[in-house]
């Protein structure tokens, strides 16, 4: 049976389910109602132990985006070296996905990098805050809609005279 | 400076160019090495270099002790609190190195997290170019501080108390935000159009 039709069997045929290959890589697309049950079945069940990597990209103005922000989870199955790479879609305007931090403890850090950097919440995460920005920065700096440059975060400090010294 | 006098053993000269004199052959300074330009420094303090041929290698990694920050990297907007922090333990008189093309201007690091210029934010009184510079340069660059030094310094350092207005350039521009919200705008908003299931478009910034 097929990491698909396992899916299937498991989370019912309204899943949103997906699966596409290109070279070495194996992917599911699942809809994100779905993605904490999907995940828990391919740790459990199927045997992808090991979340090596957990990120996001914002599709704002990629053409044909249908949705906003991907979410990836990176699996391998540490016993016979196999990767999925399992997508699933959140948008605005309060994505938010279940944290997967119960069965992985790893990924802790990694939701709080994917919420400091886009703004994607994760819902019974232990402690969301900001990983890398500072505490009081107020915008998420991956989305597209974000300005490189920034809003001025990065010149709004006192400045010292010499004598200040 | 000093006047030669008949009698070998004594010379005369004023106070304030025999402190001078002191401080610049005697600098200890605070690396605060943040990216490759640490790399050089270190090897400008090592042996092929040597720093200390001009009385400048003892780095002391609390700002307490030290004379003379030399600010070698990029310094992000989180960094910098601590930057000026670490400025302000340094007792006088004190100088600042701006190292690199990063610690000087932001270098290629033209970044919503990336400080362009720590001149901005603290006094500096040298900068070194490059990406990284030699350590050659750095030499220069303390040579060249030391005659600053030598040059108009004081025993009471009431130079410094003198310096009230910041130095560097604006630390921002608020015509430089305006026309970057305008750029913004200019995207056309049929780029993000989505299409409904029931046919209808609607833009993907107003949420679904």
């Amino acid at each position: 049976m097929t990491v698909l039709e396992s899916l299937r069997s498991r989370l019912g045929a309204e899943a949103e389910l997906s699966y596409s290959e290109f070279r070495d890589n194996h992917r599911v697309v699942v809809g994100a109602r779905w993605a904490y049950a999907a995940l828990d079945h391919l740790k459990n069940e199927i045997g992808y132990d090991m979340l090596f990597e957990l990120t996001c990209a914002d599709y704002l103005y990629y053409p044909d985006a249908k949705d906003r922000f991907g979410v990836v989870y990176g699996l391998l199955n540490t016993r016979t070296g196999e990767r999925l790479l399992v997508k699933t879609w959140v948008n605005e305007p309060d994505p938010a996905l279940q944290s997967v931090v119960p069965l992985w403890s790893g990924a802790n850090w990694l939701e709080r990098e994917v919420f400091d950097m886009y703004g994607v919440r994760f819902e019974g995460h232990p402690d969301l805050r900001r990983i890398l920005m500072p505490e009081e920065f107020a915008s998420f700096p991956l989305r597209k809609d974000y300005p490189l440059r920034g809003r001025g975060e990065r010149h709004n400090f006192p400045v010292l005279a010499r004598a200040d010294g | 400076m000093a006047v030669a006098a008949r009698n070998e053993n004594y010379f005369l000269t004023t106070l304030d160019a025999a402190a001078s004199w002191i401080r610049a052959n005697s600098l200890w300074p605070m690396p605060f090495a943040t990216a490759c330009c640490g790399i050089e420094l270190m090897a400008t303090a090592s042996s092929r270099f040597d720093l200390a041929r001009f009385g400048a290698e003892v780095m002391r990694f609390s700002p307490r002790q030290c004379d003379l920050m030399i600010v070698a990297g990029r310094v992000v907007m989180k960094m910098l609190p601590v930057l000026q922090r670490i400025w302000l333990q340094m007792p006088e008189p004190k100088w600042c190195i701006s190292m690199g093309a990063c610690a000087s201007s932001g270098g290629v690091f033209d970044t919503y997290a990336v400080v362009q210029g720590v001149d901005r934010f603290i006094p500096v009184d040298m900068y070194v170019p490059g990406c990284p510079p030699r350590p050659e340069q750095l030499l220069q660059a303390i040579i060249d501080l030391q005659e600053k030094i030598k040059r108009g310094g004081t025993l009471t350092g009431v130079e410094f108390e003198r310096r009230k207005n910041p130095e560097g350039p604006p630390p921002f521009d608020p015509q430089e935000l305006k026309r970057r919200v305008l750029r913004q705008e200019q995207i056309p908003r049929g780029r993000m159009m989505k299409v409904n299931s029931d046919g209808t478009e609607r833009d993907r910034r107003d949420g679904p």
